[in-house]
């Protein structure tokens, strides 16, 4: 099954694991399996109208799923998406 | 809380009284324990707005956060927030500020005045992510 890499600041809310299991053979499929395993997190990654929050980036290797189909991108079982946030403000 | 010396202090004034009239910004590495947060090292990252929007704007890009990440994990050490500047304005958090933060991560605010630094308080996100929360500062 495809694994989600959490990064540090939202690991208080999948128990402090850095990695957690998903299922889904879309990137949308395996978001929704991340917050369904883990409620909490919902509204730091969507938001109120349930679209990713600005500063969610996911990565399948090197590539940003915003280059390729987004959160339709199709994952394999082996795939590793990693979570990486753009940390900004004014 | 967030302890840290007097002298990490130091330096992330000097870095925002350096970028002045432009925000400056970069990464609060150390170690966690429970709601105690102790920065052991900085890593200061150029601002990656567009340089019309950097007077009120800043940006660590996915790809200094993933640096920033390894260089913790290099040094033993786990990120632990971000610090930044407010160029001649309150070192309050920005509506702008509430809409990007991440939970749990402190955010180190230093006013900059006339490109003097001024002082820095720290702030939480609250969990349902309506404010910001301040954390106390313990210098070492």
């Amino acid at each position: 099954m495809p694994i989600i890499k959490i990064p540090t600041p939202l690991r208080s809310y999948t128990a402090n694991q850095s990695e957690v299991t998903v299922q889904g053979q879309t990137a949308a499929e395996a978001m929704q399996s991340l917050v369904e395993q883990y409620p909490a997190l919902h509204p730091h990654l969507f938001n109120p109208e349930g679209k990713l929050r600005p500063y969610v980036n996911l990565f399948l290797g090197e590539d940003n799923l915003r280059d390729l189909q987004g959160l339709e991108t199709p994952l394999k079982e082996t795939d590793q998406l990693r979570l990486i946030p753009s940390i900004a403000g004014g | 809380m967030l302890e840290l010396s007097s002298l990490l202090l130091a330096e992330i004034q000097a870095h925002g009284a350096q970028a002045y009239p432009e925000e400056g910004a970069g990464f609060l590495l150390g170690r966690a324990e429970g709601e105690r947060k102790r920065v052991l090292s900085i890593l200061p990252r150029p601002n990656a707005r567009e340089q019309a929007a950097r007077h009120n704007r800043y940006l660590l890009t996915a790809q200094d956060y993933l640096q920033a990440e390894q260089e913790a994990e290099r040094q033993g050490l786990d990120l632990l927030g971000v610090f930044h500047s407010h160029p001649d304005h309150p070192n309050r958090p920005s509506e702008f500020d509430r809409e990007w933060a991440m939970p749990w991560f402190s955010y180190l605010i230093t006013s900059v005045y006339q490109g003097q630094a001024g002082e820095s308080r720290c702030w939480l996100l609250n969990e349902d992510r309506s404010a910001f929360t301040e954390e106390e500062i313990r210098l070492l």
